[in-house]
C-alpha cells in the first residue's frame, strides 16, 4: 500500500515550571499513523489533546522529541524546509489572522510564486493564480487590489486554500479550517476538500473537533486524547460504532440538529488539564464510566477491534486473538 | 399561556457613524418584534454580522454611542407592569442588572479579572448589589451558590488562569445567576468550548433555568445547541427576524428558504448525502439590498422580493414567517 505521509512513534514533550519544580508534559505520546494518496484523514479531539502539536511537527514548525516523519519515501531532514513544504501546504484556523490586514491579499500569492519559482513572468503568475482561484470558486479579478477586510471569513478561508494549492501540493494540512467560519458557510469549505480529493487527488490532514463534519468529509479518522490516539479507523467504524469510552463520550456530546435526540443524563468534566496529562496508566481513567483497577496503573494496549485500532483495557482479550 | 416578560415593538437600533464627513448607518437591528415569555428558553440563530449581538445589547439596555435606538422600544415586565427601558435612569438600569437581567458573554477570560481570585470577583458583584454585606457573609453566599450549582468550592481560591476554559465559563454563569435574575442573556456562551465541555455548560444553563424558572435568551450560531436546549427559536437575517417558531417546527418544517438552508446544511451522522451551504455571502448591514434582504441569495426569488420586505405570515399559532413564498397575498405588515 502506498503511503503519502507516515508518522512513526512521534513524541513531543514540553517542560513546564522553573528549574526547581519541573513538570514534563507529554503533549504527543508515541503516536503512529499514515495518510494515503487522495484521502482525507481526520485527527480529532478536544483542545489540548495534541492534534495541533502533531500538525506543527509535520509542517516543520516544531521539532519532535522522538520519532520520525516519512514523506514521499524520504525522512524529514533538518533545515531543509523547502522541499518539504512544496509537497505539503497548510491552512490555518483563523482566516482573519492568516492575512495581514494592511496588505493586499494578492501579494501573498505572488510571494508564494516567488519563493518556489513557479512562474517566469507576471502573466504566467497571474494565469497560475487565476487557475487556482477558479478551483475554489473565485477569480483573480475578485481578488486584485483588495484587502482582507473586503472579504468574508468563508471567502478568506477559500483564498487560503487557493494559495496553498499554488505549489500543487500532494497534502494539505488543515488545522481547524472551519471552526471560525460561520455555520452557514462551513459546508462550502468542507465540500471544497471533497472536490480537491476527488478531482486533483490531493490528500488532506483534517484537524478538527467537529466530528459531524469529519464524518461527512473524511475517509479515516484518529481520535486523540491527551496526547494518545485512543481509536483509529474508518469514519464508519469509529463514529458509528465507537469502541473506546472516550470516543463514545465525545460522540454522545455532539449536539445533533434533531429535536428528538436531545442529550440525556449527566456527564463529568475534568477540572484541570495537567492532572490528566500526568496521570499514570490510561489518562481517561479519571472520567471513564467503565474504569477498572488496571486502568489506573497500566498503559492500555493497542488492539484491533473489528478493524479499528483501539487503545483500551476493555478490549484486552482481542490482543491475543 | 405564560406571561410575557420582555418584549420589543418595532425596534430599530442603528449604528450612526460619521466617516470622513459622510454619514453611514449600519442597520444592525431593523424592525424587530419579540415577545419572550416567562420560563422559556428562547434561541436566536443567524450568521455572524446579522445583528444578534446588537439585539442583545439593546435588550440588556447596554447601548453606547454610536449605537442608538432609532425607533420602537424595549419593555421589561417588572412587578406586573410594562416598563419602557428608555425611561429608566442609569442608576435604575444598574440596579436591574443581575437582579432582573443578567448577561453571560462569550469570552470568559475577558470577564474575570486575571489578577483577582474568583472569590474577590464574587465579592465585587455582591457588594455592588447588596449593601451592608460583611466580607465573610459575602464569601459564604458565594460558596453556597457555587455548591448549589455543583461546582467545586475550591475554585473560589483560584485565579482565572488556573481554571480550564469550561470551568471559567461555568464560573461566569454562576456569577450571572448569583442574584437569581428573571432573564439570563447568553451571547454565544458555548462557542469557544470543546464539545464535551459545551455539553457541560449547556447542562448547567438548563439546570439553572429549571431551578429558577426564569427565562434564557440564548444566541448561538450552532443549530445543534438550539435543537438541544431551546423551546422557541427566532431566525435572524440582516437585522430582522425572518422566522420564529417552536424548536420542533423550525427543525422539522422550516418555511423560510434561509432557514431551510441553515437546517439542511448541517451534517448528520449516518448520512453522507452532499450538503450545500447558503450560496453567496451575507449582506453588509450598512448597505442592505432593497426589498427582502435575502433575495440576492434566494433560489426562489420573485419580482416582488426585490421591491418590498414581506411582513409576517402566521403559518400556525406558534410559527410565523416573513417570506413572499409563504401564504401569498396574505401579508400584513409585521403581524
Amino acid at each position: 500500500m502506498e503511503k503519502l505521509l507516515e508518522v512513526e512513534d512521534l513524541t513531543k514533550t514540553f517542560t513546564l515550571g522553573s528549574v526547581l519544580s519541573r513538570v514534563k508534559i507529554t503533549a504527543v505520546d508515541d503516536i503512529s499513523f499514515y495518510i494515503k494518496p487522495a484521502e482525507i484523514f481526520a485527527l480529532a479531539g478536544e483542545s489540548g489533546c495534541g492534534k495541533t502539536t502533531t500538525a506543527r511537527i509535520i509542517m516543520g514548525f516544531d521539532h519532535a522529541s522522538a520519532g520520525t516523519i516519512i514523506h514521499g519515501g524520504k525522512k524529514e531532514a533538518k533545515n531543509e524546509k523547502v522541499w518539504f513544504t512544496e509537497g505539503i501546504q497548510a491552512i490555518f484556523q483563523d482566516p482573519f489572522g492568516t492575512f495581514n490586514p494592511l496588505r493586499e491579499v494578492e501579494r501573498y500569492f505572488f510571494e508564494t510564486i516567488q519563493n518556489y519559482k513557479l512562474a517566469k513572468s507576471k502573466q504566467e503568475a497571474i494565469a497560475r493564480i487565476d487557475a487556482k482561484l477558479r478551483l475554489v470558486g473565485l477569480t483573480y479579478e475578485d481578488l486584485a487590489g483588495k484587502y482582507p477586510s473586503e472579504f468574508s471569513g468563508g471567502q478568506l478561508q477559500r483564498i487560503s486554500i487557493a494559495r496553498a494549492l499554488l505549489t500543487d501540493p500532494k497534502l494539505i494540512i488543515a488545522d481547524e479550517p472551519v471552526s471560525m467560519v460561520d455555520a452557514s458557510l462551513r459546508m462550502s469549505i468542507v465540500n471544497l476538500f471533497k472536490k480537491l480529493r476527488d478531482e486533483l487527488g490531493v490528500s488532506v490532514l483534517y484537524i478538527t473537533h467537529d466530528l459531524a463534519t469529519a464524518y461527512y468529509v473524511c475517509d479515516r479518522i484518529a481520535i486523540m486524547f491527551r496526547g494518545d490516539i485512543v481509536e483509529m479507523g474508518t469514519v464508519e467504524q469509529v463514529l458509528m460504532t465507537p469502541k473506546h469510552p472516550y470516543t463514545q463520550l465525545l460522540r454522545a456530546s455532539i449536539p445533533e440538529a434533531d429535536t428528538s435526540r436531545r442529550w440525556q443524563g449527566e456527564i463529568k468534566l475534568s477540572d484541570t488539564e495537567t492532572d490528566e496529562y500526568l496521570r499514570q496508566g490510561c489518562r481517561f481513567a479519571g472520567r471513564c464510566p467503565l474504569v477498572m483497577d488496571v486502568c489506573r496503573t497500566t498503559t492500555p494496549p493497542d488492539v484491533i477491534v473489528e478493524g479499528a485500532h483501539v487503545s483500551c483495557h476493555l478490549y484486552a482479550d482481542y490482543a491475543n486473538s | 399561556m405564560e406571561e410575557i416578560i420582555l418584549k420589543t415593538e418595532g425596534l430599530k437600533a442603528f449604528y450612526v457613524l460619521d466617516v470622513y464627513g459622510k454619514q453611514k448607518t449600519v442597520k444592525a437591528v431593523n424592525d424587530v418584534d419579540l415577545a419572550i415569555r416567562e420560563n422559556e428558553i428562547y434561541g436566536i440563530a443567524g450568521e455572524s454580522g446579522c445583528g444578534k449581538t446588537t439585539l442583545l445589547k439593546t435588550l440588556a439596555a447596554a447601548m453606547e454611542p454610536p449605537l442608538r435606538i432609532v425607533d420602537g422600544r424595549v419593555c421589561y415586565h417588572i412587578a406586573g407592569a410594562d416598563v419602557d427601558v428608555s425611561t429608566l435612569s442609569q442608576e435604575e438600569i444598574r440596579r436591574l442588572r443581575l437582579e432582573y437581567i443578567a448577561y453571560v458573554p462569550q469570552g470568559s477570560m475577558s470577564v474575570l479579572n486575571p489578577v483577582a481570585r474568583i472569590k474577590d470577583t464574587y465579592r465585587d458583584f455582591i457588594e455592588s448589589h447588596i449593601s451592608t454585606q460583611q466580607r465573610d457573609e459575602a464569601f459564604l453566599l458565594a460558596k453556597e451558590h457555587i455548591v448549589e450549582l455543583g461546582l467545586p468550592p475550591k475554585i473560589l481560591d483560584a485565579y482565572p488562569h488556573q481554571l480550564s476554559g469550561g470551568m471559567r465559563q461555568r464560573v461566569t454563569i454562576a456569577l450571572a445567576t448569583l442574584l437569581k435574575p428573571r432573564i439570563i442573556i447568553g451571547d454565544e456562551p458555548t462557542t469557544a468550548l470543546d464539545v464535551v465541555v459545551q455539553r457541560g455548560v449547556v447542562q448547567l444553563l438548563k439546570d439553572v433555568q429549571r431551578k429558577l424558572q426564569n427565562t434564557i435568551i440564548l444566541v448561538t450560531h450552532d443549530m445543534g445547541v438550539h435543537a438541544n436546549i431551546a423551546d422557541r427559536i427566532g431566525i435572524m437575517y440582516a437585522g430582522k427576524i425572518v422566522e420564529e417558531g417552536s424548536t420542533d417546527k423550525i427543525f422539522g418544517d422550516p418555511e423560510h428558504p434561509y432557514t431551510q438552508y441553515l437546517i439542511n446544511s448541517l451534517p448528520k451522522f449516518g448520512d453522507k448525502t452532499p450538503r450545500e451551504s447558503v450560496p453567496g455571502s451575507p449582506p453588509s448591514l450598512a448597505n442592505l439590498p432593497p426589498g427582502c434582504p435575502f433575495h440576492p441569495r434566494c433560489p426562489h426569488v420573485k419580482e416582488i422580493c426585490k421591491q418590498e420586505m414581506p411582513g409576517f405570515t402566521q403559518v400556525e399559532s406558534n410559527h410565523k414567517v416573513a417570506c413572499w413564498l409563504v401564504g401569498e397575498g396574505e401579508h400584513g405588515k409585521a403581524a
